[in-house]
């Protein structure tokens, strides 16, 4: 039997799935074999991801597509995955982020509970699941298993702050899945199809009798999906969540309000695009003033944190609020720009989770509070020193490598150069000023430049916020400062820099193909074709069934 | 029949809605469960209502789709189910986990005013 390319497309769900069922059968203690497995996993879907991303960037001009039918049905009655490129962008960041995630986990957090492998993976098939998949209802079940593990991963080394959080959590999220079901329905009970492809087909050609029914389906479909992506007034669970989950938790946590951002994208691009027509364009403006109102949010949340962990929550709110006004502004441009600062801003936020951690743990409980109510409140360190105590002490090498890394995620954050997150945000903003500069005016563009100061404004609030704490922790004369750090806790650290400086180094190719990406998703003519035409494969013996 | 199934929908949902927005986190879970009964209600009617119709084609009747129900929001309402049941029991779990470490059983983990 030939082996199809198409494969490639279940791997991601099916690898993890199996490893992490496996996983199941065996007991706890055996937790380096385990994280072996673990790792072994999320390295060969960076080997699929990559040969996605090679395939998808190869053949012609929209390139190739992965259209897998499972269970070898016609896509009209089954459930199709989908390759294309923005998806295996989004498949080898979750990749790069799962692997990094692991080895730091394998440090000391993995035995801090049962199960937590099996968890890992299956929020990793969740996740890639949910980025895959080209039916409604599919992508339904692959976010229940991605939250159900999330449950779980959240409450992993149970404290009262997590189980606190948690319960709102899964609160939230319960809340959310039911309103995700009756946008679905909706949708289903107007256009009689579930699959992404044909709806984008059929949206069109809707009575007008029941386009706002259809209307009222997306937008509360959407509001699901905002809800995850954390958009304001939906985002008060976020920072509590995510600062209190585990380190490794809340590095891969920094990739399910991706999920949110990436759907939202793909959906109303494929549904309402520029020319699908009535409906076009449903919602943008409410994109564009929701990742404003969220842009505002997160940076008063940034400069009002106290701990470093809540400050890199609100960072994902903000890194969430530049997607929507990317989405909401629209145009080709913006998005290429927006796809670099969502891979760069993901990694750099999972980074910084994990940094965190390590610097935290050297640190006496409440340190930050009390610095920045001291700040506040004008109080200066009191003890000043005698002068031959001035000299300084030299930096242990440890927190030197620790400070280092820190900066770096402050210029990724705040998008400042030598790092990628300086080439997206430029990227966005050329592409916001671009439309304007190219004569066509849209009706918007009073919020357009609102857009513009307040994602340079949102920058500097991330700057000075970071800039806060690293003074307050690098520069700070306290006794009990060398942290208890091991070298495999470091290295997931570097080398999550080091693919944003990659990302940056090679800004050329990885533009040239965000671009591509972005192209495809305004206009997704090659998806819809490559789903609604990809044939069953003939049975031996008995043809094709229907 | 259309009217009496709007009518319970809306009672389930609004029942659902307002628990879940009470303190005490058992009212939250049936809340949460009274939510997901109306939403898998809601489903089931996305398939058009008909009563004495079978969602399994039968060969033997001539084909005609008047003749049978859409079996897909069934189809639909049976994964919805069971997910659903998944996460409630999940929750259930994590509410008395709360219970247990915090004394309390207000969602915030503490009772107001402390």
């Amino acid at each position: 039997m030939s082996f199809s390319l198409e494969h490639f497309v279940i791997i991601p769900v099916l690898l993890p799935l199996t490893v992490a069922a496996a996983l199941l059968l065996f007991r706890d203690q055996h937790r380096v074999g385990k994280a072996i497995a673990v790792l072994a996993t999320m390295l060969a879907l960076l080997a699929v991801s990559i040969v996605l991303l090679v395939l998808t960037a190869s053949d012609g001009e929209n390139g190739w597509l992965g259209v897998y039918l499972l269970g070898n049905w016609s896509p009209v009655f089954g459930i199709v995955l989908v390759a294309d490129r923005a998806a295996a962008v989004m498949v080898a960041t979750t990749a790069v982020l799962g692997a990094a995630a692991m080895i730091f986990a394998s440090a000391r957090w993995n035995g801090a509970g049962p199960h937590f492998h099996s968890l890992f993976l299956f929020l990793i098939a969740g996740v890639n699941g949910a980025f895959l998949t080209g039916d409604l209802f599919n992508l339904f079940v692959f976010f229940e298993v991605m939250l159900a593990a999330s449950y779980g991963l959240l409450l992993h080394a149970s404290t009262v702050a997590k189980v606190r959080s948690g319960l709102q959590y899964i609160a939230i999220n319960l809340v959310a899945s039911s309103v995700f079901l009756i946008g679905v329905s909706l949708i289903y009970g107007v256009t009689g199809t579930l699959n992404m492809a044909e709806l984008a087909v059929r949206v069109p050609l809707i009575d007008d009798a029941d386009r706002m029914l259809l209307e009222v389906g997306a937008a509360v479909l959407g509001t699901a999906f905002l809800a995850k992506a954390g958009m304001w007034p939906l985002c008060f669970w976020l920072p509590s969540a995510y600062s209190s989950a585990v380190s490794p938790v809340a590095a891969v946590f920094a990739i399910l309000s991706k999920v949110g951002v990436y759907i939202i994208w793909r959906l109303s691009l494929l549904l309402f695009g520029l020319d699908t027509g009535p409906s076009a364009g449903l919602a943008q403006n409410w994109l564009l003033i929701g990742g404003l109102a969220t842009l505002v949010f997160g940076s008063v949340g940034v400069l009002a944190s106290q701990g470093l962990a809540r400050l890199t929550a609100y960072a994902v709110i903000v890194s969430s609020g530049t997607m929507l006004v990317a989405i909401g502004v629209g145009g080709i441009e913006v998005a290429a720009g927006a796809f670099y600062y969502m891979v760069g801003s993901t990694l750099a936020l999972a980074a910084l989770f994990m940094l965190v951690e390590l610097i935290e743990r050297g640190r006496m409980a409440g340190a930050d509070v009390l610095a920045v109510t001291m700040e506040a409140f004008g109080f200066e360190d009191e003890d000043v020193l005698p002068d031959e105590e001035e000299v300084g002490i030299p930096i242990p090498g440890k927190l030197a490598v620790l400070g280092i890394s820190f900066i770096a995620c402050t210029l990724l954050l705040a998008g400042l150069p030598p790092f990628s997150g300086f080439v997206g945000k430029v990227a966005i903003l050329a592409g916001i000023i671009g439309i304007h500069a190219g004569g066509t005016g849209s009706p918007i563009a009073g919020a357009d430049w609102a857009a513009v100061t307040l994602l340079i404004v949102s920058g500097l609030a991330v700057m000075i916020a970071m800039l806060r704490g690293g003074i307050n922790t690098f520069w700070a004369t306290r006794e009990d400062m060398t942290p208890n750090v091991s070298v495999v806790e470091i290295v997931p650290i570097t080398a999550l820099i080091v693919v944003c400086l990659a990302l940056t180094v090679f800004a050329g190719p990885a533009m040239t193909y965000f671009t591509a990406a972005a192209a495809e998703l305004h206009n997704p003519v090659g998806y819809i074709e490559a789903v609604l035409t990809a044939s069953p494969l003939p049975y031996p013996g008995r043809g094709v069934l229907p | 029949m259309e009217l009496i199934l709007a009518i319970g929908i809306g009672v389930l949902a609004g029942s659902g809605v307002w628990l879940i927005l009470r303190p005490r986190s058992f009212q939250v879970i049936i809340g949460l469960s009274l939510l997901s009964y109306a939403v898998n209600l809601f489903i089931f009617s996305m398939g058009r209502l008909g009563t004495g119709k079978p969602p399994v084609l039968d060969p033997s009747i001539p084909m005609d789709t008047a003749a049978f129900t859409d079996p897909l929001p069934q189809a639909l309402v049976l994964t919805a189910i069971v997910i659903g049941f998944a996460m409630t029991a999940l929750f259930l779990v994590v509410l008395i986990v709360s219970r247990g470490l915090t004394g309390t059983d207000h969602v915030d983990g503490r009772e107001p005013g402390q």
